[in-house]
C-alpha cells in the first residue's frame, strides 16, 4: 500500500495525483509514439521473418528427411523384395530340378505303358483264319453244265459242309471277340496308369504356373520400387505400418509369455543369487538374475534364428560361411537347452519352495496339514517344469517379429517424424503471419490512450497546413 | 573403443558392488521384549501368536530376537533367541523352525520376575539391532508398560535410540489405571517422550493384536 502511495505526488489528494500521472504517461507515450511504433513493427517483423525462416527450414528438412525415408525404405524393400524372388527362383529351380530328375523315369514308364497298349491294340485288330475256300468250290459246281441228281447233291454236301464250316467260324469268331476283349480289359490298368501320370505331370506344371506367376508379381513389385514410382511407395509404407501393428501385438503376446517365465524363476534364482541383495532401492538382485536368465534365452534364440538364416539383424552371422554358421547354430541351440533345463529345474526348485514355506506358515499358524491327494498335487509341479523348459523355445522366436519392428519402425517413425516437421513448419507459418497482421492491431492499441493529443496533433497540422482551395489546386496543377 | 568397454564394465563392477555392499540397508531387525513381570507372564500365548506372525513376515537377510523383560534387563543371558536369517529362502525356513522350538520351549517353563526393567531391555535391544546393522530397526515391547525397578537398579539416563521404532504391544491397563485413566496415558505418554527423546524415528502403539498386527513391522 505504501508503495503504490509512493507514486503519488500529492498524497493527500489521490484523484489529483493520479490525473496528473496519467497526464504524464501520456504524454511520455505520445514523445514515444514512432519509435514505440518502430520497435512493435521490428518485433513483429523479427517475429514473423524468424517463424518464417524456421518454418521453411523444416519443410525443407521433412523434404530431405522424405527423401532419406523413401530411399531407405525402398532399398529396404528392393533388397527383400529380392530376397523373395530369389527364394521363389530357387523353390522353381527346385521343383525343375526333382521333376526333371524323374521326367526319364516317368518317360519310361509312359512309354512302356503305351507300347502295352499298343499290342494290345494290335492284338485286338488280329482277324481270325479265314474259313475254307469254299466259294471257290461252290463257284466251280455252278459251272457244271449238264444237269441232274449229282450236281444237286454236290450243292446239298456243300450246303451242309458251309452250315457245318460257318458254326464252326462263327464260334471262332465269338470266342477272338472274347479273347479281344478280355485283352482291352486288360489295358484298362494301363490307361488308368497312363491317365495317372498325366495328371501328376499336370499337376506339376501347374504348380510351376503358380510360381511363376508369384515371381511375376514380385518382379512386378520390384520394377515399381526401381521406378520409385509413389503408389509402390505408398503401398510399402502402409505395409510398413500394418507390419509394425502386428509385430507389436506378437511381441506384447511374446512380452506376457516372458513375464509368466519371470515370474517362474524370480523366486528360486533367490536361493542361487540370496534373496536379501538388492541392485537398488526396490530392485532386487535375485529378480534381475532372473531376468538376465529371460534375455540370455531370447539372445540365443535370436542367435539360432540368425543362425538359421530365418532373421537377418547381423550381417555378419549371415554373411559367415556356412561351416561358422553351422557352428553358432550349434552352440546357440546347446545354450537354449542348457538355459531350458536350467529353468525347468528352477521351476521345480520354485515349488519345493513353496511347500516348504506353505507347511512353515501351517506350522505358525498351528493348523492342521492338508490331506494329500496324490499325483493330482504333482500336477502343477510338472506344468511348471514342462512349461520352464517350453518357454525359452518360444521365447525364442520373438526374434522374428523384433525383426519386423526394427525394420518396420524404421519408416514408421520416419512418416511420423517428416508429418511432426510439417505440422509444426505450417504452425510456424500461421504464427507468422498472424504476427504480421498484428503489427497493426498492436500499433492501434497502442495509440488508443493518447487519442487526445494525437487529435490536438491533427488539429494543429490542419491549422498550419490548411487545405488547397479548389482554385489553387487547379492552377497548381496546370503549372 | 576398448576404452570405452573398460569404462563401461567398470562402471557396471562398481554398481555391482556396491549392491552387494548395501544388502543389510535393506533388511530389517526386530528385537521383541516379552514382559514376565508378575501376572502378564500369563499373556505368553499371545506373546508367542506375534513372534510367530514376526516370523512369517520376516525375509531371508532379517535379523529376530526375542528377550524376556527381568528385574535387570540389560543382559544378553536374557536373549531367549536370536536369528539372522540366511540369504536363501531354504536355509531362513529352517532356521524359523528352529527359532519356533526354541521359544515354545521357553514359554513352557516360563517364571514370573518380581520386578519390570523395561529400560534396560530397551538399551540391550539397541545394542542388538546396531550391531546387525539393518535398514529398520524395531523394537517391540510386550508389556503393560509399567516399569518396576528393584533396589540398586539405575536407569534415570537418557538413552540411545537413535534411528528405533519402538512398537508397544498389548499394553493393559491396570487396576490403578482402570479407577483413574490418567494415570494410563500419562505412562504412555511419559514412554512415547522418553523414547523421542532418545532419538526414535516412530512410537506406534497396538492393542488390537487380531486386525493391527501389520503396524508392527514397516514396510519397505
Amino acid at each position: 500500500m505504501s508503495d503504490w502511495h509512493s507514486w503519488l505526488f500529492w498524497p493527500d489528494s489521490v484523484a489529483l495525483s493520479v490525473l496528473a500521472l496519467a497526464i504524464l504517461v501520456i504524454l511520455f507515450m505520445y514523445a514515444a509514439r514512432n519509435p514505440m511504433h518502430g520497435v512493435i513493427h521490428s518485433v513483429c517483423n523479427l517475429v514473423t521473418q524468424s517463424t518464417r525462416f524456421i518454418s521453411r527450414w523444416l519443410f525443407l528438412s521433412a523434404d530431405n528427411l522424405r527423401l532419406r525415408n523413401q530411399s531407405v525404405l525402398l532399398a529396404h524393400s528392393q533388397e527383400s523384395a529380392a530376397t523373395l524372388i530369389d527364394r521363389e527362383f530357387e523353390r522353381v529351380t527346385n521343383i525343375i530340378r526333382k521333376d526333371m530328375q524323374e521326367f526319364p523315369a516317368l518317360q519310361r514308364k509312359l512309354m512302356e505303358e503305351v507300347t502295352r497298349i499298343e499290342d494290345d491294340y494290335r492284338k485286338c485288330g488280329e482277324v481270325p483264319a479265314p474259313p475254307p475256300e469254299w466259294v471257290s468250290a461252290l463257284e466251280s459246281v455252278s459251272q457244271i453244265k449238264s444237269g441232274g441228281d449229282i450236281p444237286r447233291k454236290l450243292l446239298e454236301d456243300i450246303n451242309k459242309s458251309i452250315q457245318k464250316i460257318h458254326d464252326k467260324t462263327v464260334a471262332e469268331f465269338r470266342r477272338s471277340y472274347e479273347e479281344r476283349h478280355k485283352i482291352l480289359k486288360g489295358a484298362q490298368p494301363s490307361w488308368r496308369s497312363v491317365e495317372k501320370l498325366i495328371g501328376e505331370m499336370d499337376k506339376k506344371m501347374v504348380s510351376l504356373n503358380t510360381n511363376a506367376k508369384q515371381i511375376d508379381g514380385h518382379m512386378a513389385k520390384f520394377e515399381g520400387i526401381r521406378a520409385k514410382d509413389s503408389k509402390t511407395e505408398h503401398a510399402l509404407t502402409t505395409s510398413a505400418f500394418v507390419q509394425l501393428a502386428i509385430s507389436a501385438l506378437v511381441m506384447v503376446i511374446a512380452m506376457g509369455g516372458a513375464f509368466i517365465n519371470y515370474k517362474l524363476i524370480a523366486l528360486p534364482m533367490s536361493e542361487m543369487v540370496g534373496a536379501s541383495d538388492y541392485i537398488t532401492d526396490n530392485l532386487k538382485t535375485s529378480d534381475v538374475a532372473a531376468l538376465v536368465i529371460i534375455l540370455m534365452e531370447a539372445s540365443m534364440g535370436l542367435f539360432l534364428l540368425e543362425s538359421l538364416r530365418i532373421t537377418q539383424l547381423f550381417p555378419k552371422i549371415a554373411s559367415m560361411d556356412d561351416r561358422m554358421r553351422h557352428r553358432l547354430m550349434l552352440a546357440s541351440l546347446i545354450f537354449l537347452v542348457i538355459l531350458a533345463a536350467i529353468e525347468s529345474s528352477l521351476a521345480l526348485m520354485r515349488d519345493i519352495l513353496i511347500a516348504d514355506k506353505a507347511s512353515l506358515m501351517r506350522d505358525l499358524a498351528s493348523s492342521v496339514p492338508p490331506i494329500s491327494e496324490g499325483w493330482i498335487t504333482n500336477i502343477p509341479m510338472a506344468g511348471q517344469m514342462i512349461m520352464g523348459f517350453v518357454l525359452p523355445f518360444a521365447l525364442a522366436f520373438v526374434a522374428i517379429p523384433l525383426e519386423s519392428v526394427v525394420h518396420s519402425l524404421r519408416t514408421v517413425i520416419g512418416v511420423l517424424l517428416v508429418q511432426a516437421m510439417r505440422g509444426l513448419g505450417f504452425a510456424l507459418r500461421f504464427i507468422g503471419v498472424v504476427f504480421r497482421r498484428f503489427a497493426k492491431v498492436f500499433e492501434l492499441a497502442y495509440d488508443i490512450p493518447i487519442v487526445i493529443p494525437l487529435m490536438i496533433e491533427s488539429w494543429v497540422k490542419a491549422l498550419r497546413n490548411p487545405p488547397p482551395v479548389q482554385g489553387q489546386a487547379k492552377q497548381r496543377a496546370i503549372s | 573403443m576398448k576404452r570405452y568397454l573398460l569404462f563401461m564394465i567398470m562402471v557396471l563392477g562398481s554398481l555391482f558392488v556396491s549392491a552387494c555392499g548395501d544388502s543389510r540397508i535393506h533388511s530389517q531387525g526386530v528385537y521383541m521384549l516379552v514382559d514376565t513381570s508378575g501376572t502378564y507372564a500369563q499373556e505368553m500365548s499371545k506373546a508367542s501368536k506375534i513372534i510367530n506372525y514376526l516370523l512369517a513376515t520376516l525375509n531371508p537377510g532379517d535379523s529376530l530376537a526375542v528377550a524376556k523383560v527381568e528385574t535387570r534387563s540389560f543382559t544378553e543371558k536374557d536373549i531367549i533367541a536370536k536369528v539372522t536369517f540366511d540369504k536363501r529362502p531354504s536355509q531362513a525356513t529352517q532356521q524359523k523352525r528352529v527359532f519356533k522350538a526354541k521359544i515354545e520351549e521357553f514359554a513352557k517353563g516360563i517364571k514370573g520376575s518380581a520386578y519390570t526393567d523395561i529400560t534396560g531391555g530397551l538399551i540391550q535391544g539397541a545394542e542388538y539391532l546396531n550391531e546387525t546393522k539393518a535398514g529398520i530397526k524395531t523394537i517391540v515391547i510386550f508389556s503393560d508398560m509399567q516399569e518396576e525397578l528393584g533396589k540398586g537398579t539405575v536407569r534415570d539416563f537418557p538413552i540411545k535410540l537413535d534411528g528405533i521404532r519402538i512398537v508397544a504391544l498389548n499394553v493393559t491397563k491396570l487396576h490403578t489405571d482402570n479407577a483413574d485413566p490418567r494415570i494410563y496415558i500419562d505412562r504412555l505418554a511419559r514412554w512415547e517422550t522418553r523414547v523421542r527423546k532418545a532419538g526414535a524415528t516412530e512410537w506406534v502403539m497396538v492393542n488390537d493384536l487380531e486386525n493391527n498386527m501389520e503396524s508392527i513391522l514397516k514396510t519397505r
